[in-house]
C-alpha cells in the first residue's frame, strides 16, 4: 500500500479576503491509495481541494505534486499535470452531449485514446452508454456525477480529486459510485482523493483518511482505526448526521 | 378526450371572446395617449393636439381579433397537435426531414448565386438596383455582422455589446488607408480585418474577468468610445462629416469600376453603362465573405478551440479544471469574431463610399444582437434566417406604399420599423424562446450524427 508520495500538501495556508479557511493544512496522498478527507459544514474540506487545483492559491505553505511545488502554478496548468477533479456541484457542461462532456475531458492528448477510453467509462458507467447523445443538463444528479467522474477519468489522471460525489444522490446510487471508485483504485491503481461529508461511506471505501475541524487537520488514520474510534463515531457517524 | 380541447365548445369561445375583449381594452389603454393623441404643429408654430381615433381603433381591434383567435383556434389546434404527437410517441429529434430540409443549405445557395442574374433578367440592369443592393447586400452584410458576434455570443457565451466598434474600426481603417496611401480593396480588407482582432484583444483584456451583466455594461461603453473618439478626433476621422469619396473595389485589379478609366468593367464586357454592376460585384463580394465566415466558424467549432469555447459558455470553472486555458480561449474569441466584424466594415466602407459615426451607433449592436438571439444562439441557419426577416422585413417596409391609401398620405412605415422589431422579437421569444433554430449540432460522435432538439433542454437552461 504505501507507495512513493504522490500529493503533499504542506502547511497550507489559504484566505478568502481576511478570512483564514485553512489553517496550516498537512495532507499526503500515496500513489495507489484512496485517501478520503471527511468533517462538517464550512471545516475547510472544499477549499483544500480548490486550493489543490490553484483557484484559491495558498497564501502560504506548499503544494507539491509528482516532485514539483505546483503551489503557484494557474489552475489549467494544474490540469495538465494529469490532477483531475469532479468538482462540487458536479459542473458538467448542461447543453453539451453526454459524448462531447467526455470530449472536453480528453482534451488534453487532444483526443488520441478518445475512443478507447470512452468504451472504458461506458464500461464503468453503462448508464452512461445509454445516454451518451442525450444532453448533459437533462441527466438526473446520480448520471450527472457519473458524467462528472468519467469526463475527469478521460485525462488519464495521475490523481482524481472527488468533491462530494455522494451530495444529493439517492443511498444506491451512492452506493454504484463507491463501487465505480473501488473499482478503479483496484484494477487501474488509480489514486484518489475524496472529500465526502457521508463518513460511514469514505471511510470504509478509504485506505487513510484525514478529519478536518476550523480550517485544520485534527486526526488522521487508516479508515478503520478511524471508523472505531469513539470520537469520530460520536462526531460524524452516531446521534444524526453531521 | 375532454371537451375542453375541441373547438367550438361553447365554454372555449367564451373565454376566446372574453380575452378578446380584455385585451382590446388593454390596447385601448396603451395606445389610447400614443397612437389615439398627436401633437404638431399649428401656423403660429403652436404646439397643438388632434385625435387619431381611426388608427387606435385599428390598433385595438387587431389585439382584440389576434387575442380572440389565439385563445379560440391557434392554441387549441396547437395543444392537439402536440397531444397526437405524444400519443402516436413520434419525439422531435426521430422526425424524418423532407427533401426540402435536408436539402435547404444548397437550395439556398444557389438561389443566392443565380440572385442577381435572374432580378437583372426581370428588371433590367437600373431596376435590379434596389434589389441586389437594398435586399441583397444589406442583409448579407447583417448575416455577416450576425455570424461574426456570434463566435463571440453564440459559441464563447460572452455577452457583447459593442460589437459595431469592430464594425467602425474595419470600415474607418479601409476608408483612411485607401484614401491617403491608395491602397487596393483586397489588400485592405485582410488588413482591416487583423485591426479590428487586435481591437477586440484590446476589449478582451480588460473584459477577461468579467462575465453576464457586467461584461455587457464594459462592452457597451467600449463601442461608444470608439465612437466618440470617431466624431471627436476631427483631425484624422473629420469628425462627424465623415469621410467621402472612398475608393471602389476593383475586380482583383484586372477591372475597375470608376466610369472614365481605361479597364472599365461594363466596358470590357460590352454592358451597358450602369452601376449596377458593380452592386452585383459587391453582391457576390460579400457573399463570399459570408461564407468564409460560416466556413470558418464550422471548421472552428470541430476543433479544440471551438470546443473550448462552446464548454466556456457552459462553464468557465469546469474549463479550467479540464486544462483549458480561458483567457487565450476568450481572447481568441474576442479577436475572430472582431475580425470578421472589420472584414464586413471595410466591405461597407467601399460599397457606400462614404462613413460617419452615425453608421456605428449602440442601435447597430442591438439589431445584430437581435438576430443573433432571435435565430437561435450558435445555429447559423436560424441566424441567416433572422437576418433575411429583420433586415429584409425592415427594408421591405419602405415598399410599403399602399399602406397610405389605408393611413393616410402622411403615414411614413419605415418609422414603424422598431416598433415592429421589437413586436416580432416578443413574438419570436414567446413561442419560440430559443430562437428559431433552438438545436444544436454535436461535435462528438461513435457512430451516427443525430442533432439535439432543443425541447430536451429545459427552458433558460441553455
Amino acid at each position: 500500500m504505501a507507495g512513493e508520495t504522490l500529493l503533499k500538501v504542506q502547511g497550507v495556508e489559504t484566505y478568502y479576503g481576511n478570512i483564514r479557511a485553512l489553517a496550516g493544512v498537512d495532507v499526503e496522498v500515496n500513489k495507489g491509495e484512496i485517501v478520503s478527507l471527511i468533517g462538517a459544514n464550512g471545516a475547510g474540506k472544499s477549499t483544500l481541494m480548490m486550493t489543490i487545483c490553484g483557484s484559491p492559491q495558498a497564501r502560504n505553505g506548499q503544494v507539491v505534486f509528482d516532485g514539483e511545488d505546483i503551489t503557484r502554478l494557474p489552475t489549467h496548468l494544474i490540469a495538465r499535470r494529469r490532477i483531475a477533479q469532479s468538482p462540487e456541484g458536479r459542473r458538467i457542461f448542461p447543453r453539451m452531449t453526454v459524448l462531447e462532456n467526455l470530449q472536453m475531458g480528453a482534451g488534453l492528448d487532444n483526443l488520441k485514446h478518445f475512443k478507447e477510453d470512452v468504451e472504458k467509462i461506458f464500461a464503468l458507467f453503462p448508464r452512461l452508454k445509454e445516454r451518451q447523445s442525450q444532453r448533459g443538463g437533462t441527466l438526473s444528479g446520480g448520471e450527472q456525477q457519473m458524467l462528472s467522474i468519467g469526463r475527469a477519468l478521460m485525462a488519464r489522471p495521475k490523481l482524481l480529486l472527488l468533491d462530494e460525489p455522494s451530495l444529493g444522490l439517492a443511498p444506491l446510487i451512492v452506493k454504484g459510485i463507491f463501487e465505480a471508485i473501488r473499482k478503479l483504485n483496484q484494477e487501474e491503481g488509480l489514486t484518489v482523493f475524496l472529500v465526502e461529508q457521508n463518513a460511514f461511506a469514505a471511510l470504509k471505501l478509504s485506505d487513510r483518511a484525514y478529519v478536518m475541524v476550523n480550517g485544520k487537520v485534527t486526526m488522521s488514520g487508516s479508515g478503520r482505526e478511524l471508523l472505531a474510534n469513539p470520537e469520530v463515531r460520536a462526531a460524524y457517524l452516531e446521534g444524526g448526521r453531521h | 378526450m375532454t371537451n375542453s380541447s375541441e373547438t367550438g365548445t361553447p365554454g372555449l369561445m367564451a373565454k376566446a371572446v372574453r380575452e378578446g375583449i380584455f385585451a382590446g381594452v388593454i390596447a385601448f389603454g396603451m395606445f389610447l395617449l400614443y397612437v389615439g393623441i398627436e401633437t404638431y404643429q399649428n401656423i403660429d408654430n403652436r404646439l397643438v393636439w388632434r385625435t387619431r381615433w381611426g388608427l387606435l381603433a385599428i390598433f385595438v381591434i387587431v389585439a382584440a381579433v389576434a387575442r380572440f383567435l389565439t385563445v379560440g383556434f391557434i392554441k387549441p389546434h396547437l395543444d392537439r397537435r402536440k397531444l397526437a404527437k405524444a400519443k402516436s410517441g413520434i419525439l422531435e429529434i426521430s422526425e424524418e426531414k423532407g427533401f426540402l430540409r435536408t436539402h435547404f443549405l444548397k437550395i439556398a445557395l444557389i438561389a443566392l448565386l443565380l440572385y442577381p442574374p435572374v432580378s437583372v433578367m426581370l428588371f433590367g440592369p437600373q431596376g435590379s438596383l434596389k434589389y441586389v443592393d437594398n435586399f441583397g447586400i444589406q442583409i448579407l452584410i447583417y448575416v455577416m455582422l450576425a455570424w461574426g458576434l456570434n463566435i463571440v455570443v453564440g459559441l464563447a457565451g460572452l455577452l457583447d455589446l459593442g460589437y459595431v466598434a469592430f464594425y467602425a474600426v474595419g470600415a474607418y481603417s479601409y476608408a483612411l488607408l485607401a484614401q491617403h496611401l491608395g491602397l487596393s480593396f483586397w489588400l485592405l480588407l485582410p488588413l482591416a480585418g487583423i485591426l479590428a482582432a487586435c481591437w477586440g484583444v484590446i476589449l478582451g483584456f480588460p473584459v477577461l474577468r468579467l462575465r453576464g451583466d457586467y461584461l455587457a455594461i464594459v462592452t457597451l461603453a467600449f463601442g461608444e468610445i470608439i465612437r466618440l473618439v470617431l466624431i471627436n478626433w476631427t483631425d484624422v476621422t473629420r469628425g462627424t462629416f465623415g469621410i467621402s469619396g472612398i475608393p471602389k473595389a476593383s475586380v482583383f485589379g484586372i477591372w475597375s469600376f470608376d466610369v472614365g478609366s481605361a479597364n472599365y468593367f461594363p466596358k470590357a464586357f460590352g454592358l451597358a453603362t450602369s452601376s449596377a454592376w458593380y452592386k452585383i460585384f459587391l453582391f457576390y463580394v460579400i457573399l463570399a465573405l459570408c461564407l468564409l465566415t460560416a466556413y470558418v466558424t464550422i471548421r472552428l467549432r470541430r476543433m479544440p478551440i471551438g470546443r473550448a469555447w462552446e464548454a466556456l459558455r457552459e462553464d468557465e470553472i469546469a474549463c479550467r479544471s479540464l486544462g483549458i486555458n480561458t483567457v487565450t480561449t476568450k481572447l481568441t474569441a474576442f479577436a475572430i469574431g472582431a475580425m470578421f466584424g472589420g472584414f464586413a466594415g471595410s466591405f461597407f466602407a467601399t460599397r457606400q463610399g462614404f462613413v460617419s459615426p452615425e453608421s456605428f451607433v449602440f442601435l447597430e449592436s442591438a439589431v445584430i444582437l437581435a438576430i443573433v438571439v432571435l435565430g437561435g444562439m450558435g445555429s447559423l441557419t436560424g441566424i441567416a434566417i433572422a437576418a433575411v426577416l429583420m433586415v429584409g422585413g425592415t427594408e421591405l417596409l419602405r415598399e410599403m406604399e399602399f399602406l397610405k391609401l389605408v393611413f393616410g398620405p402622411d403615414f411614413t412605415p419605415e418609422l414603424y420599423r422598431m416598433l415592429l422589431f421589437g413586436l416580432a422579437m416578443i413574438v419570436v421569444m414567446l413561442f419560440k424562446p430559443r430562437g428559431f433554430v433552438g438545436s444544436r449540432e454535436p461535435t462528438a460522435f461513435l457512430k451516427e450524427r443525430k442533432a439535439v432538439s432543443g425541447s430536451f433542454t429545459k427552458e433558460g437552461h441553455g
